[in-house]
């Protein structure tokens, strides 16, 4: 179980990385989503794996520790507030710049930059 | 157990709160009840301080339960120090957005209060995931206030302020999760307990771990690699807004002060002064970068903006190499280089609404009005900033260069902070002499009156540069104090140890 959640955790953050790098609002955004998914899940398992064990010291051999999973929910409510912030955040900018690029039209704010042939590049 | 050290959190959020509900409510009776607020939360701040001055800890522990497994705040010398500096910023950052720059939004008061108040959290927590949570709470209600006064110019570097910290907040979560993984704790105090006697895989992973929370830490603070999104968001956010966003990467250098003393500090055994080495050069770096682009700046904000790295670098120096005499001086810097920096962007709001179309940028304009009054601020406010004589930049400055005093770092730090300083100088003179002095024909249409309120407030924390010299005796006796409580680990680990309230039944 452990060689599958730590592969888990680590596809996770390995595409939300390489989504943040894009060049597009939308898959930054995407590529946040799954950061955080991966970082709850990293967080849910510092308290170690356990199945079917009870979050109470003594009423049995093994238990879970609860403290993780009350950081995890704590996580969760936050990255998710976070998340709808920067998806209205990036449509604003969408809508100010007619452009989803991170760095909005980039034809205006820097004129000397071939800007065309870049942005047909991040298109493919 | 203490429970004013409540009100600091409590004042903003009732306030916040009340804020909320009354969005369409007059503007007058907004506008009084949010700086009632604020004059209350400094109120509540300075009567900390007073506590705080005994040199005890105190304690507040949420809902009884005794520390290390409840939640607790810690009021200590260093807390009340950063309570004191922001709420002082924000009193007048306040004042000042009542000249008309609280308008266009109807949240502006309540998203200020609520920043006032993850602020203070991350101040007085004595716990690493509860900083995370303040963390948030600043973030997001700076979020909202970045975005304030509306206009397509922001919402770009909005954009790239707020993808960075979700990025660092994710850093910060994966951080505090190795860290508990091996120790079983999130209490400060009781990190200082465990650490020192780690071994073997544990200590790796703390290692790691701790570095993680350096870089979360140092992307608050804008050190060098990761300050570029500083000077774009804080020149394009409305002038209070960016006053008071000068003590929010003091909030990072706060965080470093307090978890790398307290946690990795000289009793940590293998990890003792984690990543410290890193620190300093880093932070000389920062500190030239900042002075560069401060050279390169084509308006008056971005001057100011660039300011901030400069004094995060200078900040960072002495807390890096950790003598008593270094955070003692850098604690008094940071008083400083603070309200003086918050007092020049509400100056370059000024200076921008007098100049027509010219605005804040470094170019020549027709004569301004009101240019004697604002000329007067803005000397005063590079005077301090760049550490000219006589006023609190300068002094600050001599006590960091005095207190580094040994071989190859004293060599870097004073040849860095002396050449930059100058060039700072030659900054600032080149900004005033083309602003206030270098103009062209014709006049500007209707300049807005300046009102009473952005006078006062400009001024006054202007002026804090002047007072801080006046009072330079008792602030350094307080921030020596400061530093040697900081050093001091068994004092704080001691909250552990404080009995619990017994109930009554």
């Amino acid at each position: 179980m452990e060689l599958v959640f730590a592969l888990a955790i680590g596809t996770l953050t390995a595409s939300g990385v390489y989504l943040l790098l894009r060049a597009r609002t939308f898959p930054v955004v995407v590529g946040l989503t799954l950061l955080s998914y991966g970082v709850n899940l990293f967080l849910f398992s510092t308290g170690r794996l356990a199945t079917g064990a009870q979050p109470i010291i003594g009423s049995t051999e093994s238990y879970t520790d609860p403290l993780p999973q009350a950081l995890v929910l704590t996580a969760i409510v936050i990255g998710f507030a976070m998340t709808a912030f920067v998806v209205v955040l990036s449509l604003r900018s969408l809508a100010d710049h007619d452009d989803d690029h991170v760095n909005g039209d980039q034809s205006s704010s820097e004129p000397d930059s071939a800007a065309p042939e870049k942005r047909e590049g991040h298109d493919q | 157990m203490n429970q004013w050290l409540i009100a600091p959190i409590l004042i903003p959020l009732l306030g916040g709160i009340l804020q909320v509900f009354m969005g369409y409510a007059p503007i007058s009776l907004r506008r009084t009840l949010a700086l009632a607020t604020t004059v209350l939360l400094l109120v509540a701040t300075i009567v900390l301080l007073l506590l705080a001055n005994d040199g005890q800890y105190r304690l507040y522990a949420f809902g009884n339960w005794q520390p290390p497994f409840g939640i607790v705040l810690v009021l200590d010398r260093l807390a009340a120090l950063m309570l004191v500096l922001t709420a002082v910023l924000a009193l007048f950052c306040h004042l000042f957005s009542l000249g008309g720059y609280d308008e266009g939004n109807r949240q502006f008061h309540g998203l200020f209060l609520f920043q006032l108040m993850g602020l203070n959290i991350a101040f007085l927590t004595g716990d690493l995931f509860n900083l995370f949570v303040a963390f948030e709470v600043l973030l997001i209600a700076s979020y909202g206030l970045l975005m304030h006064g509306g206009g397509t110019a922001r919402t770009i570097p909005g954009l790239h302020y707020v993808v960075l910290n979700l990025v660092g907040s994710a850093l910060f979560l994966i951080s505090v999760g190795m860290i508990y993984s091996v120790t079983g704790t999130l209490n400060m105090a009781d990190l200082a307990l465990r650490i020192p006697d780690l071994q073997g895989a544990d200590l790796e992973l703390v290692k790691a771990g701790g570095l993680m929370l350096l870089v979360v830490f140092g992307l608050k603070a804008a050190v060098l690699p990761l300050s570029f999104w500083l000077p774009k968001a804080y020149a394009r956010a409305s002038a209070p807004v960016a006053a008071l966003f000068a003590v929010m990467t003091k909030v990072g250098i706060y965080a470093i002060l307090r978890v790398y003393l307290l946690v990795f500090g000289n009793h940590a055994g293998p990890l003792a002064n984690l990543g410290m080495d890193w620190l300093f050069p880093l932070a000389l770096v920062t500190l030239a970068m900042g002075v560069i682009g401060a050279l390169g700046a084509q308006s008056l904000k971005t001057l100011v903006a660039w300011q901030v790295v400069i004094s995060v670098g200078t900040l960072l120096a002495p807390i890096a190499l950790g003598s008593n005499a270094g955070i003692s001086a850098a604690l008094f810097y940071l008083l400083s280089t603070t309200w003086t920096v918050g007092g020049l962007f509400l100056l370059s709001e000024l200076v921008a609404s007098q100049r027509g179309s010219a605005g804040d940028r470094i170019v020549t304009a027709p004569p301004m009005q009101n240019r004697t009054l604002l000329s007067v601020f803005f000397l005063v406010g590079a005077v301090a900033a760049a550490g000219l004589p006589p006023l609190s930049g300068f002094f600050s400055k001599v006590l960091i260069l005095q207190s580094v005093t040994s071989g190859s770092e004293m060599a870097w730090l004073w040849g860095i902070l002396l050449v930059g300083s100058f060039f700072t100088v030659i900054a600032y003179s080149r900004a005033g002499s083309i602003v206030f002095w270098r103009t062209v024909g014709g006049h500007i249409e209707d300049p807005p009156r300046l009102g009473g309120e952005v006078r006062a407030a400009t001024g006054a924390l202007v002026a804090l540069s002047v007072i801080i010299v006046a009072f330079a005796g008792p602030i350094n006796e307080y921030t020596d104090a400061t530093a040697a409580q900081l050093q001091d680990r068994q004092g704080y680990v001691q909250i552990l140890q404080t009995p619990m309230v017994q109930e009554d039944n």
